[in-house]
């Protein structure tokens, strides 16, 4: 079931430069983790080490940000955009 | 937190009359000084550490400095006329002093500023009436100045871009006010310069003063720990579009800062100094009492760039109570 997760400047570097890639997982939780599988090192930088996403970054499925669903419960399906973006911007 | 009266003084500073002026512009600079007192606490006496309240500045930020000075030296060499519109890409702080500078001398704003900057930032840029032009907020700053390019590229005649990342105008803003100022403020006891880089501008233009005061000031940079990152103003050179007025070779040193322990000095000044802050003054407070805590004697200086009452919706203060009470908030530095 995959679905299509946009990724960030700052994450680039573990996806070969992709700013788009192709994913698996019923859910978010379950697509970190396969995210992890394709591209180590991916996780730590969207979750802490208690497996949360860190606030600092913004999880959207299909434009609705996932602390506003069930976070990383949240239910995916086949042909959903995932969008991970920093909640902020460097640089002034 | 404070004793209740530890830091209450009963006899006020003779004051200056408050000052008159003509221009809001006017109130741009001499920012105060303040002596972080608190959360200095167990530092050698020989060691004081100051912070430059630059929301003190009409705009909130540090970025007037900058913006007034690119403007007027665009005004003076014929570059802005009042044909062009003043165009450039911002994270936030810049794009609110392009706009109220601009308002206030008749000319049109426009702004390229990635759609993830605080709404508090694009709210008060609006009300100032200059135009707002999202990027695509997975690029950062960095899709924002490319965008801003192409937009100028496609009508180069209209506009005038003071282009705050490759002006030499804005380091020698910081080099014309901030230096002179601390070097004033701290009677030339200033020993180590610590600041977070946004542009560089600021710390290239008051490093340079300093130096040239005293080559034994250290200027000291403060960046974030990594590329993706929480800290709303500052860059991560290593993975970023590096600005033309940056200089790393005219720095003595870097202080990495996680995102995580500039959020909880935030909370910190809010609690203890009783000094609401943004995330990078979070971050320049971190890296400066780091670094405080291996001198002996010492006159530390740093900017805080804003107040954080344009953060207040975002992501830095959303459950921060449950986080102080699992003890993050007393980190050891």
């Amino acid at each position: 079931m995959p679905v299509r997760v946009r990724v960030p400047t700052p994450l680039r570097k573990f996806t070969q430069g992709a700013d788009e890639v192709s994913a698996q997982g019923t859910n978010i939780k379950a697509l970190v983790e396969d995210l992890e599988k394709n591209f180590p090192g991916i996780k730590e930088r969207i979750c802490d080490e208690t497996g949360k996403i860190r606030r600092f970054v913004n999880v959207y499925v299909n434009g609705d940000d996932i602390r506003f669903l069930q976070n990383l419960e949240t239910a995916l399906k086949e042909g959903d955009s995932i969008s991970i973006v920093p909640a902020i911007a460097g640089g002034r | 937190m404070a004793q209740a009266t530890s830091s209450l003084r009963l006899v006020p500073y003779p004051s200056l009359e408050p000052k008159r002026v003509e221009s809001v512009l006017d109130l741009i600079g001499e920012t105060p000084l303040l002596e972080i007192r608190q959360l200095t606490e167990g530092l050698p006496a020989g060691v004081r550490v100051f912070a430059k309240l630059e929301g003190f500045n009409p705009g909130g930020s540090v970025k007037d400095r900058a913006a007034l000075r690119m403007i007027q030296e665009g005004i003076r060499t014929g570059k802005l006329t009042p044909d062009k519109t003043i165009l450039d890409s911002s994270s936030g702080n810049t794009g609110i002093a392009l706009a109220l500078i601009g308002c206030v001398l008749g000319f049109r704003v426009e702004l390229v500023i990635p759609a993830n900057v605080s709404r508090e930032r694009k709210q008060i840029i609006d009300a100032y009436g200059a135009k707002v032009i999202h990027s695509d907020p997975l690029e950062g700053s960095d899709g924002a100045i490319r965008l801003c390019r192409k937009i100028l590229e496609e009508n180069p005649g209209r506009y005038f871009k003071p282009d705050q990342y490759f002006n030499p105008m804005n380091p020698q803003a910081h080099y014309e006010t901030m230096g002179p100022e601390i070097y004033r403020q701290t009677r030339r006891k200033i020993t180590h310069f610590v600041a977070g880089i946004g542009t560089g501008g600021t710390i290239t233009g008051t490093g340079r003063y300093l130096k040239e005061m005293n080559p034994s000031i250290k200027i000291i940079a403060v960046e974030p720990d990594d590329a993706l990152h929480g800290l709303e103003g500052l860059k991560h050179m290593a993975s970023s579009i590096v600005p033309g007025v940056y200089h790393e070779d005219e720095l003595d040193d870097k202080i990495p800062v996680a995102t995580e322990d500039a959020y909880a000095m935030v909370y910190r000044l809010s609690q203890e100094e009783g000094v609401l802050v943004g995330q990078s003054s979070g971050a320049a407070m971190f890296a400066t009492l780091k670094l405080a805590r291996r001198l002996r004697s010492a006159t530390l200086v740093t900017v805080f760039p804003d107040f954080g009452d344009k953060y207040l919706s975002t992501n830095l203060w959303v459950g921060w109570r449950d986080r102080m009470a699992v003890g993050n908030l007393k980190f050891s530095i």
